[in-house]
């Protein structure tokens, strides 16, 4: 498998990223490589290898159902680009549906 | 040649734990804004998910009820998609190893026939915050309190067949999330959410272009919904067109679905296994604890209630439909005691359901509690009120006057059951109306109902009807 610009450009619109044309080209190349790797690792025999959902083989400690944080809006807010204390907000760009 | 519908659904459920699926903030309804927000829900850098205990058993509850299996290794997936109310750019959720697997099924009934309706899959997944456009002007406002709330998306099987029975469909399962006391169901909060996939095709072809309808918050709506939506289709497909596939909503005053507009990007979320969460393992001795510790359900209580009280299938179906219902006419039972079971049922059915409608009330709601109702009741088995006076008692501790006692010593509502002070007043009567007893005695006996009434005027209501009726009976026939 490997990927032309026009799929570079779909995955950068995805993920937000304003990329331009030099860095898509060489994206491109770089994805293709990467890739490239992947389909060494295909060539593997996997067959009687169950699927790995984590590298670490642990399972998932649970916590209790109880509340144990306090308010912390205010220590929030101060690291927040743009924040309306009277209504308490975080305000972004106005988003239309 | 005729259209089949075909419409499966999507049920978003919040599960009712007190704190959040992946941190320790709480998920009380209607805080001030960003005020239940930890480091976890807010994405701040480092900040690792801890599954919620509470929620896994609340899933194996939900699929042990629908008998389906339970993924004893079930994994969290991350679903990509940018919106600001979803800070970490990624929804938690689960894609290809739910916790509640295959083999799930209801049973739904419409117009007196059953029909099973196969779930797909449940899985857990976390909520995404409000944005809020119309409080400050030109910007989007975003409440993070929602980020992480959990909530477990039931999935069906494209089986039903026409809006009636999705509808059904979604009602078995609000009925049986709120059983389980695993979710509110408060749709107006959006506790209990519906989003219907509708298509249509002809029979025997493979299935046609779906759209889904979101944002539905009532039975009602969600019926009308989707019949406008098959009407839409068939319309478009039968002028030649084609159906697109989209996300539609229903605006409830004009009773129609609208396109949402279409979303930039087709739906292409990149799920892949979140490797801040490891993978869940369920034991055999949890799914056997949360097993012994399943609520009775909505169908297993209407059997007790026939046995158990000696109800009708009809007043058992009604006191068994919710638990709260159910619960409260339990509460009054075992204030007034089994053998008045159907009296009670009677008033719970009667006046309570009545006053509770026009309130427009949840009987969880009510202003008179099961104690209030079964003191009452006592009263009325004990012949201190008459029928038509409980009726009176009860509109006062509905308004707020206090207990059936203090009520009945306060307006002096007892009964009369003195035989001898009934006889007084009937004899009073019969002197008064003379004429009307012997016309009476000449045949015209609609005028008994007549004796009554004044009888029951002159005790201001509170003489015991049966008695007054017997001593009347025994005097006009002179």
């Amino acid at each position: 498998m490997s990927l032309g610009r026009d799929d570079v450009e779909k995955v950068a619109n995805l993920v937000a990223l304003q990329v331009d044309a030099a860095q898509a080209d060489q994206m491109t190349q770089q994805l293709n490589n990467i890739l490239d790797l992947f389909a060494q690792m295909q060539a593997v025999e996997t067959d009687e290898i169950a699927p790995l959902a984590h590298p670490l083989e642990q399972v998932q400690r649970l916590r209790k159902d109880a509340v144990t944080e306090q308010n912390i809006r205010e220590k929030l807010a101060a690291v927040a680009p743009a924040f309306d204390r009277e209504k308490g907000v975080y305000l972004v760009p106005q988003v239309i549906e | 040649m005729s259209w089949e519908v075909v419409i499966g659904l999507e049920i978003h459920a919040q599960l009712k734990t007190q704190s959040k699926i992946f941190s320790g903030s709480s998920t009380a309804y209607g805080a001030e804004p960003n005020t239940q927000v930890s480091i976890v829900d807010a994405a701040m850098p480092g900040a690792l998910p801890v599954l919620n205990h509470g929620v896994v058993d609340m899933a194996i509850r939900f699929g042990l009820a629908i008998g389906a299996e339970i993924g004893q290794a079930s994994v969290f997936a991350r679903k990509n998609y940018f919106y600001p109310d979803l800070p970490k750019g990624y929804q938690i959720s689960q894609f290809d190893l739910p916790i509640v697997d295959k083999g799930g099924k209801v049973e739904i009934e419409v117009d007196g026939e059953t029909k099973i309706i196969r779930v797909t899959r449940a899985h857990l997944e976390e909520d995404a915050g409000k944005s809020m456009h119309d409080i400050v002007p030109g910007m989007t406002g975003i409440d993070l309190n929602r980020a992480g709330t959990p909530l477990l998306e039931i999935v069906s099987e494209p089986d039903m067949r026409s809006a009636q029975e999705a509808v059904a469909y979604a009602k078995k399962i609000h009925e049986l999330v709120q059983y389980l006391d695993i979710c509110d169901g408060n749709m107006q909060e959006g506790s209990f959410r519906v989003d219907s996939n509708v298509s249509i095709r002809r029979p025997g072809d493979p299935l046609g272009t779906r759209a889904e309808l979101k944002n539905i918050n009532s039975f009602r709506f969600i019926e009308q919904a989707i019949e406008y939506e098959i009407e839409r289709q068939i319309e478009v497909l039968e002028s030649g067109g084609q159906v697109v596939q989209e996300t539609r909503l229903f605006n409830a005053d004009e009773g129609v679905t609208r396109s949402m507009r279409a979303k930039e990007e087709a739906n292409d979320y990149r799920y892949f296994p979140d490797p801040d969460l490891l993978p869940v393992k369920i034991t055999d001795e949890q799914i056997e604890r949360v097993r012994a510790e399943m609520p009775e359900l909505a169908d297993q209580k209407r059997g007790r209630f026939e046995t158990e009280y000696g109800l009708s299938t009809y007043d058992a179906e009604f006191l068994a439909a919710s638990r709260p219902m159910g619960d409260y006419f339990e509460a009054v039972v075992s204030c007034v005691g089994k053998e008045h079971a159907k009296l009670c049922a009677n008033w719970v059915m009667g006046e309570l359901s009545k006053a509770l409608n026009q309130a427009e009330l949840e009987v969880a709601q009510s202003p008179v509690s099961p104690q209030q109702l079964g003191e009452l009741l006592q009263r009325l088995v004990d012949n201190t009120l008459s029928g038509k006076l409980a009726k009176q008692v009860f509109e006062a501790i509905w308004q707020g006057e206090g207990s059936a006692d203090e009520i009945i010593e306060a307006k002096g509502l007892k009964q009369i059951t003195d035989s001898g002070a009934i006889e007084a007043m009937v004899d009073e009567v019969l002197a008064n109306n003379a004429q009307q007893v012997e016309a009476y005695r000449n045949g015209q006996e609609k005028l008994f109902g007549y004796f009554v009434g004044q009888v029951m005027k002159a005790s201001k209501g509170q003489a015991n009807p049966a008695q007054v009726n017997e001593l009347l009976k025994a005097k006009l026939k002179g």
